[in-house]
């Protein structure tokens, strides 16, 4: 519904009930990444850990979500598993369209429910459902319970954990109706501590349009720049696994643990060879034309002579770079079935691949034995890695459950800490230089996503530090608007400032369409404010050592300069987050 | 007389369930932001690995739909289907309990949303999915009658 003001959902698990809140700040926070920073501030609670039955798991949209095309994700906030700070995750799914038609921009969890539990919501529903017969499965056969147990096939959304999340890895995901994941920083981890085993939103509202033509004549204009523009094509056709040939041609792929950033054997896992070979059917989000989202399949003979199952398995670059090339499989199969497990189990496929590509040195120099991996892993032996990723899910041992804490925690215990490809979180699929590494290092998801800096690497070879580190900032505070709509950031070319502004007028946002530059400025800080308050301190981040022996296209990665950027990086998000600065303006 | 035209759903494979057509729907024919208020409908066909299957109106003729309705708010669309006029609907809800393959939808206040055949969900989907198509004219009563007479 259009509104000036927030409408709320909390949701307190203890004791099963819920309270619809409203809440000013539509023309200055936004929405999605803005609402959430908003409600973390509300809700959340900066000394205690991030398992204390009182934080918040926050989901938030935006208010163009549903009334225009790929505005179609949903934020999802929390003190993170990972480094105990606030955190975004950001997927898609039908999530934000169901969220939508609840009624609702924002949905906050807090408590822990008594038994395993789920959350099932409507625009005209609310119910904490007991399913402690669901406690221990895997994701795929949660989803199917969970659609059993709810109704609105096709206009709802169902989000659900699977072992990993119960066991609070930090590498857990929170699965977003099947083939989308709000996958990075724990966000299963949290539903985990929660006992909350899945979440349903039933998007049943129905709402008054503006009146006149204005905003479906521009409806179709936006539909017909996204659908005809090369987006389509960019996203559609090959998807993001155009990628994988790309940067391996670059020498920016990052392969076998990143000793080496391209593999002679690459043409098994490209995006060609998938679409070739492997690709189903492309699905899409909700309120999303482009339909971004590949399908491919893994077949297993389970029973001789010629018994077979199949099932259906998304896949992205990501998800090929950590099942793929990072574990030395260049096999499009092997990878799908690699990805496969990881969704099994519930866990973020480049946290988990990153990790056992660690692993899998640390093995080979002797820093941890089989003792620890439990089986013998060997780059390119895909079936070692598919049952250390059913260890590491169900944190089999002392070790597995370290490192399902994150690499780096395992490194620090074991060693190995110099090889661990870890950029505040395990790495993103860009081997591409020095402004990415500190891009991600620092960076407020440590996601390739919070600024374009393997982008930056890709068009720039000089050094020139504050021409680098202005784009990172100016970049992610465009982005971080993008975000509060929440608009897919494939479509970031298309959403530019001015369309964004008619968007927003048609809707009767004119206010915020006429501010954008100040809310972004605004939403950008207040989002550091609210990490740095929770113990984020740039300054102290480290860059292993392997990320300085990297060498791409353009030769080695220089050192020196990356540790620059790092520090006038570090210095810019220290001088956004600090609390004084808006209130002396 | 120019001939009618249904809307059909000949190529649902291709479907990659981004609700376009719905939302369509709403927007320019019903004038709501909404996916179930809307003549086309999509649903998973038994969970999102299985692929999407459409709910629109199959244009029945005799439509069982017109023929419940106790007000005439919907009447018999040449061609197949029904036209609706909604100052007529007493909300009762018959059209729906008739409908033998769940097209039409009816809201909290039981005002039920069909399809009405008019094309303008068709360019909105990206795979090409939906058609219109036209439908062979029904002989006029007097075609009949020549007919049986001969």
């Amino acid at each position: 519904m259009i509104r000036d003001h927030f409408r709320i959902l909390a949701v307190d698990l203890a004791e099963g009930k819920g309270k619809v809140v409203t809440l000013e700040g539509r023309d200055t926070e936004v929405g999605g990444s803005g609402l959430a920073a908003v409600l973390f501030n509300k809700y959340g609670h900066v000394g205690k850990p991030w398992d204390h039955p009182d934080q918040p798991l926050i989901f938030t949209i935006g208010p163009l979500t549903g009334y225009f095309p790929l505005m179609s994700k949903t934020v999802c906030s929390f003190k993170s598993p990972y480094h105990d700070q606030y955190a975004e995750s950001h997927a898609g799914g039908r999530s934000a369209l169901a969220l939508r038609f609840a009624d609702l921009d924002g949905l906050v969890i807090v408590g822990k429910a008594k038994q395993p539990s789920c959350v099932l919501v409507g625009s005209r529903h609310l119910e904490v459902k007991d399913v402690h017969y669901m406690w221990g499965m895997e994701v795929d056969k949660a989803g199917k319970l969970l659609r059993r147990a709810s109704s609105g096939s096709g206009h709802r959304s169902i989000m659900r954990i699977g072992p990993a999340g119960e066991h609070r890895s930090a590498m857990a995901c929170i699965n977003v109706d099947t083939y989308r994941h709000f996958g990075r920083l724990g966000g299963g981890g949290v539903m985990g501590a929660k006992n909350l085993k899945g979440i349903v939103v039933e998007g049943d509202g129905v709402f008054d349009l503006p009146k006149g033509k204005a905003y479906a004549e521009l409806f179709e204009e936006v539909y017909k720049q996204l659908t005809t523009t090369d987006m389509m094509d960019k996203y559609h056709n090959l998807g993001t696994p155009v990628n994988v040939a790309v940067l391996n041609g670059l020498k920016a792929l990052p392969c076998r643990n990143l000793q080496q950033t391209s593999d002679p054997n690459i043409e098994g896992i490209t995006g060609e060879r998938f679409a070739d070979d492997a690709l189903l059917r492309n699905t899409a989000c909700s309120g999303c034309p482009v339909g971004c989202i590949h399908v491919g399949y893994v077949r297993e003979k389970f029973m001789e002579p010629n018994q077979y199952l199949y099932r259906q398995v998304s896949y992205d670059h990501e998800p090929i770079f950590a099942t793929g090339s990072m574990l030395g499989i260049t096999d499009a199969f092997k990878t799908l079935g690699l990805m496969d497990a990881v969704e099994k189990m519930g866990l973020d496929v480049m946290s988990a691949g990153v990790a056992l590509a660690w692993a899998t040195e640390a093995l080979e120099k002797g820093v941890i034995s089989e003792h620890e991996t439990l089986v013998p892993l060997a780059f390119g032996d895909a079936e070692g890695y598919r049952e250390a990723i059913r260890y590491l899910g169900l944190a089999a041992n002392d070790f597995y459950q370290l490192l399902a804490q994150g690499t780096m925690k395992a490194a620090e215990y074991y060693g190995g800490e110099d090889f661990a490809c870890v950029l505040g979180q395990e790495m993103g699929g860009y081997a591409t230089g020095e402004v990415f590494f500190a891009s991600q290092s620092l960076g407020f998801r440590h996601s390739h996503l919070d600024s374009g800096g393997y982008s930056y690497d890709q068009k720039h070879t000089d050094r020139n530090l504050q021409g680098a580190v202005d784009f990172l900032v100016n970049d992610e505070q465009g982005r971080v608007f993008l975000t509060s709509m929440v608009s897919c950031l494939f479509a970031r070319e298309v959403y530019k400032e001015e369309l964004l502004g008619d968007c927003l007028k048609s809707l009767g946002y004119a206010s915020l369409a006429e501010n954008m530059q100040a809310v972004s400025h605004h939403i950008q800080k207040l989002r550091w404010e609210t990490r740095l308050a929770t113990g984020f301190n740039p300054a102290a981040v480290k860059i292993p050592m392997r990320f300085t022996e990297v060498t791409t296209w353009k030769g080695q990665v220089d050192g020196e300069f990356l540790d620059a950027l790092k520090g006038e990086y570090a210095k810019r998000i220290i001088e956004l987050g600090r609390k004084d600065e808006e209130d002396k303006a | 007389m120019k001939a009618a035209k249904i809307l059909t759903t000949p190529r649902m494979e291709r479907c990659i369930g981004c609700h376009s057509c719905s939302l369509a729907c709403a927007r320019l024919v019903h004038k709501r932001l909404s996916w179930d208020t809307a003549g086309i409908r999509i649903v998973s066909s038994g969970g999102l690995s299985t692929g999407f299957e459409a709910k629109p109106c199959l244009a029945c003729s005799p439509a069982p739909c017109a023929l419940a309705c106790p007000t005439e708010a919907f009447s018999q669309r040449r061609g197949g289907g029904v036209i609706v006029k909604r100052k007529l609907c007493i909300r009762c809800g018959e059209c729906a309990a008739a409908c033998p393959v769940d097209a039409i939808y009816l809201d909290v206040a039981t005002e039920p949303f069909v399809c009405i055949h008019c094309g303008r969900c068709v360019p909105f989907c990206p795979h090409d999915c939906l058609e219109m198509v036209e439908v062979p004219a029904e002989p006029s009563p007097e075609e009949e009658a020549k007919e049986v007479a001969s």
